[in-house]
């Protein structure tokens, strides 16, 4: 009666055709086609929308600006994640008690929980150029003509990282902090009376230690900043003159503001390749790595 | 705040043995509760603002102590969205996806980790993938379908959607951690004459009680947050959720800066009470979420 398991699979099996297969598989189409949307009559193009978008600067445009979202969401954050739960777990915990550093934790963490569009909001706010908090603190300490932070094509890209690297630190940090508790106190304690200094025992304890935290970290954050959307919606709208624009606002805004539907369709399907190849390229090498530890 | 506070709570525990804490370590201490500072204070300007009025704030801006208490924002708030409304629509989204997703997680995961059905590895890599892929790659097809199936405009369409990527995120992960029920108990229960759907319910979902708690909690907040779909979903206010009334404010230029903090104060209570209460769930959770 081997068969009787797979009526457990049958509400995701629907589900899924009904959120998932299905609506992917009409994007596919989708981008075969030019369509406005709605009622409006279907043109069969082909691969006129592919070749479009190769010849398309916008959307380089915003495949370069992915690669700054990486650095902002996955380099910076874990990075730091790496050190600072190092720093709250086997200095500063060992120091001054495990309830500051989960205190300092919590602190961290806390932008993780907050809906996208109240920190988006809070931040075009702060970066307003006239009345913003910055600007007026930058003022009030001498500086007379402060920066418009979100405004100045030059500029905008990374007050939009420095967001998403706010946005982003809790993750990391709580993850590899967790990773950390894994380790036998003694450990570190057998490392220091062999001489090893903190940075000796970061190398060769914690590092490795977290080694599986890391893949997993910088793969759900590499796929994350090659889907980034709201941040942009809120703070730049992809300006000014497309210096934050990104491929999933890109695809947004041929859907639902040039009411390119088929061309939107087209920008969503090569993001939804670009990531599954990415995580293909990471998942390869995550077993190519266990393999040889 | 955060630096009083930090350090209130340092002097407080006393660790058994004590380290040398020598001048550098208290640098080291300076500096984190220092991060500490910057990481909330756009969370300490929001409550700064949130009491100020309209004529307070444009006169002494926004880093400006509040001159008096006042709850005027929060009222302005209330007048321009109907938060009951936003906040029921958030709250039954949210419980239902949060579940639903956790009683669908369990469901699939069953054939997949306890019975080891052929093809589940190819069932798990489908799920995998999913949770991947972006939501501009479905979105306009499901605009198309909630149009058609009338939940276009209602909750439905945006809990059906989350019910099911949720699950399947959700999916993944019990069907490993689901691999790990002792064999000899499910034999022995089978023994016994318990079948498949009551190995399911008196076995299986007791002993992972605990990694579903925290599945529900996650889905929760993840649903509450949510931005891309329930902003195409759900154009109608009568059918909106606490974030996409927030976000449909902020365009407007003839609001106060201080009606927009205390909106965004009131968007965020919810989920900051909620993490307060399961913080340690959450921790578990993020755990749990990474070691597979």
């Amino acid at each position: 009666m081997r068969r009787s398991y797979w009526w457990y699979l049958l509400p995701i099996g629907i589900g899924f055709t009904a959120v998932v297969a299905v609506p992917f598989a009409a994007n596919v189409v989708l981008s075969f086609f030019r369509w406005k949307g709605g009622i409006a009559p279907l043109h069969w193009n082909g691969f006129g929308n592919y070749s479009d978008l190769l010849h398309d600067a916008n959307f380089w445009l915003s495949f370069r600006n992915s690669v700054f979202m990486i650095v902002a969401i996955v380099v910076i954050p874990t990075g730091a994640g790496i050190l600072l739960a190092a720093t709250l777990v086997d200095y500063l915990g060992k120091r001054f008690g495990a309830r500051a550093a989960s205190f300092l934790r919590a602190t961290y963490y806390l932008p993780q929980i907050l809906p996208i569009a109240v920190a988006g909001f809070i931040w075009s706010w702060i970066l307003d150029p006239g009345s913003g908090s910055v600007n007026t603190f930058l003022r009030s300490v001498g500086v007379s003509d402060p920066p418009d932070w979100l405004g100045s094509p030059s500029l905008a890209l990374y007050s939009v990282m420095l967001m998403l690297v706010w946005l982003q630190l809790g993750y990391p940090l709580v993850i590899f902090m967790a990773a950390l508790s894994r380790v036998d106190p003694e450990l570190y304690e057998a490392a220091a009376i062999d001489g090893a200094g903190w940075w000796r025992q970061f190398g060769a304890i914690t590092l490795p230690t977290v080694r599986p935290e890391i893949f997993i970290v910088v793969l759900t954050a590499t796929v994350a900043a090659l889907k980034v959307f709201a941040p942009i919606l809120i703070l730049t709208g992809g300006g000014p003159e497309g210096s934050t624009l990104v491929p999933s606002y890109y695809a947004y805004r041929n859907f639902f503001e040039l009411s390119q539907v088929g061309y939107g369709s087209t920008i969503a399907t090569v993001m939804a390749v670009v990531i599954f190849g990415v995580a293909a390229v990471l998942l390869g090498w995550q077993r190519r790595v266990e393999r040889r530890a | 705040m955060t630096v009083s506070l930090a350090a209130e709570r340092t002097t407080a525990v006393v660790e058994h043995r004590p380290r040398r804490r020598s001048p550098f370590t208290w640098i080291v201490l300076a500096l984190a509760g220092l991060l500490a500072l910057l990481m909330s204070s756009p969370f300490l300007l929001m409550v700064l603002n949130a009491f100020k009025t309209g004529a307070d704030y444009s006169s002494h801006g926004p880093i400006a102590l509040p001159r008096s208490f006042s709850l005027d924002a929060f009222s302005n708030y209330l007048s321009l969205v109907d938060f009951p409304v936003a906040l029921w629509n958030s709250v039954l989204i949210s419980t239902v996806v949060a579940f639903g997703g956790v009683a669908l997680s369990l469901l699939s995961a069953y054939p997949i980790g306890v019975g080891r059905v052929r093809g589940s590895g190819l069932i798990l890599a489908g799920l995998l993938l999913s949770t991947m892929l972006p939501h501009e790659a479905l979105i306009y097809p499901l605009f198309y379908g909630a149009q058609a199936t009338h939940t276009f405009n209602t909750v439905w369409s945006v809990i059906i959607v989350f019910v099911v990527l949720q699950g399947a995120f959700g999916t993944y992960l019990l069907a490993s951690v689901m691999g790990t029920v002792p064999k000899e108990i499910l034999e022995a229960a089978a023994i016994d004459g318990a079948g498949r759907w009551q190995i399911l319910w008196r076995i299986v979902l007791p002993i992972l009680r605990p990694t579903l708690s925290v599945l529900v909690v996650f889905f929760f907040i993840w649903t509450w947050n949510e931005f891309y779909i329930p902003v195409v979903l759900l154009a109608d206010q009568s059918s909106q959720t606490v974030p996409i009334a927030l976000s449909t404010l902020r365009g407007q230029h003839s609001i106060d800066i201080t009606v927009l903090n205390a909106g965004s104060l009131l968007s965020l209570l919810p989920t900051l009470v909620f993490f307060l209460i399961f913080q340690r769930t959450l921790n578990r959770g993020v755990t749990a979420g990474a070691v597979k």
